[in-house]
């Protein structure tokens, strides 16, 4: 017996050591780096221990303009990308030709780098002195003024960052919820036939509590994805960000780890620890809510 | 005879209706379809536009009439794309690898393998899934600059040779290949790692290769970790070069050639995605999250 469990905990062996140095060590480390007060990184020294970093973090400006981007990056693209979806999955699933090629295609920005694509859209969105750009040639054509997506006003930088996010997150999206369409019960929809029902009706009343935990499922997803955006800024607006001015909270935990702005692990820390304070916060209100709206059958 | 002309009214107009859906579905859906290939055909139009002829352009043109390689041959030698590349291939691979054998050997030990506090230690396995990366990353960073190992293959690799998810995902598949195998091996006298290796990892060979894609592909687009461990260009990966060749790439704004190296960079996964699509996003929808 002895000597089984031993040969079982040899096995193991390897992924429990990593787990333990890179995952387990690291989340009790962040919480003590994050009381630490003045911890030097080269001497590894720290005078005191308190909740300074907190504080210094909560009052500084490029925190607070991280926090806004982020918020708002959240806001606008979690329900703008979660109905999009929707809508281009009921219309993918009520087609029987091409029903695969759209697939293939509404797929391909998951397989992308997100760096070398946000170039592309950097240069489609960017006005320069030799030339607008592709969008403000559209903008252009509807009779408005151009606009410089890249460095110009903050809610043109916003539409970029935001466009470019939903484009990004949408395949995953389209994906689960083409499949949860998929599964849902035909038996439902004759019966829905048979008694006349209308296609809104069905919609309402059939479809969407059906697919309603996989939606659910999405936007706490997508919440918790959006509030960690950051390399869709990088991609768009350079490495840089808080010069930019949109800069999100993991782009402010990293800027303070490291570059040229680095070397404050104990700032970082703290701010890691504030981000996910609020997506905790934020997930279990949806959670909360799910309860009263999500159908599990 | 009048209610003959009715019925056949009522039909007409439920065919009619049913086709203006059917178009209004199409419109939306190739719609979407342009805005999500558009990129993807600007970056290769303009890859091969030349240096000259696209800086000339005040407005830009749709298509171009005298299609260059320079582009491309300018992303090679002015700078290291062909570096990057190979280190990115190389860290995907070696990633890749070592992870397959820990998840394989742990996924085995819980699917198979009876010891005490298996259990226990498993759902220990599965709380750690919630760890946000970026919290721990900041430890990460201190320890392995502590440890010397930053730019260094090892300091880039080592953080993310295992991954909880799909140890589990492998143990659920080991689970359902029956047991009888396994004491029918047993009774022959096979060793624990013969019945691992001629046994189970040949019937759940599909399983491994979705898995073997995921992970190449999550290492092609890794960026922050790469971001944080080297700053020296000779250990960049193609996040950090593509990074790199955009703010201090070829010594002058030259975009044309950018956009070539952005298509070579994201060509491989297009390529690999093409050839596994069904594999791929079965893949990720039983547990890839992204977005």
């Amino acid at each position: 017996m002895d000597k089984k469990n031993f040969k079982a905990w040899l096995y193991l062996l390897p992924a429990i050591l990593f787990l333990g140095l890179f995952l387990v060590y690291p989340l009790i480390d962040v919480f003590i780096y994050s009381f630490e007060e003045g911890y030097n990184f080269a001497s590894q020294t720290y005078y005191g221990v308190g909740p300074y970093n907190y504080s210094y973090v909560l009052h500084d400006t490029y925190f607070l303009q991280a926090v806004k981007n982020t918020f708002l990056l959240v806001i606008i693209t979690v329900p703008v990308s979660t109905g999009l979806a929707l809508l281009i999955s009921v219309g993918l699933s009520s087609i029987k030709p091409l029903r695969e090629l759209y697939q293939t295609i509404y797929f391909l920005p998951y397989v992308t780098n997100t760096l070398a694509v946000g170039l592309v859209f950097m240069i489609l969105f960017q006005k320069t002195e030799y030339t607008d750009g592709l969008v403000n040639l559209f903008i252009n054509w509807f009779g408005g003024e151009s606009v410089d997506f890249i460095d110009g006003p903050y809610w043109a930088k916003m539409f970029v960052l935001c466009f470019y996010t939903v484009w990004v997150v949408l395949p995953f999206k389209i994906l689960i919820l083409t499949s949860a369409l998929a599964s849902v019960n035909q038996d439902y929809y004759k019966a829905a036939k048979v008694d006349g029902t209308s296609r809104l009706r069905i919609f309402t009343r059939i479809t969407l509590p059906m697919i309603s935990p996989m939606i659910f499922y999405l936007v706490i997803t997508g919440f918790i994805g959006a509030f960690k955006a950051y390399s869709d800024a990088v991609a768009l607006f350079g490495t840089d960000l808080n010069a930019a001015g949109m800069n999100t909270i993991v782009g402010y935990v990293y800027d303070m780890l490291y570059g040229d702005s680095g070397g404050y692990p104990s700032y970082a820390s703290a701010a890691a620890i504030i981000l996910f304070a609020i997506v905790l916060t934020i997930t279990c209100i949806n959670l909360l809510v799910s309860k009263k709206h999500v159908h599990y059958s | 005879m009048e209610k003959h002309i009715d019925y056949e009214k009522i039909e007409k107009s439920a065919r009619l209706g049913r086709n203006i859906r059917k178009v209004l579905v199409y419109a939306l859906l190739t719609f979407w379809a342009v805005i999500v290939l558009f990129p993807f055909y600007w970056m290769i139009l303009t890859s091969v536009k030349s240096y000259g002829s696209y800086n000339a352009e005040h407005v830009p043109t749709f298509y171009t009439l005298a299609p260059t390689m320079e582009n491309y041959l300018d992303a090679f030698t002015a700078v290291p794309l062909a570096r990057y590349l190979g280190n990115t291939v190389l860290f995907a691979v070696i990633t890749t690898a070592i992870m397959v054998v820990v998840i394989t050997l742990a996924a085995f030990a819980f699917a198979r393998l009876k010891f005490r506090g298996r259990n226990l230690l498993f759902t220990l396995f599965l709380s750690l899934m919630m760890i946000p990366n970026e919290l721990v990353i900041i430890t990460n960073f201190v320890t392995v600059t502590n440890m010397d190992l930053r730019n260094t293959f090892t300091g880039l690799i080592l953080p993310s040779v295992t991954s909880v998810f799909y140890i589990y995902l492998l143990k659920e598949n080991f689970e359902q290949v029956p047991d009888e195998l396994y004491r029918a091996a047993k009774v022959d006298g096979t060793s624990d790692l013969k019945y691992l290796c001629r046994v189970l990892i040949p019937i759940c060979k599909p399983t491994l290769i979705t898995i073997v894609i995921l992970k190449i592909i999550e290492c092609w687009n890794s960026y922050v970790w790469p971001r944080l461990i080297t700053d020296d260009p000779n250990y960049y990966l193609v996040s950090n070069g593509i990074q790199e060749i955009r703010e201090n790439g070829f010594g002058r704004e030259n975009i044309p050639a950018m956009m070539a190296a952005v298509v070579v960079i994201s060509l491989p996964l297009i390529i690999l995605f093409l050839l596994f699509r069904k594999k791929i996003m079965e893949g990720v929808s039983r547990g890839g999250t992204k977005g």
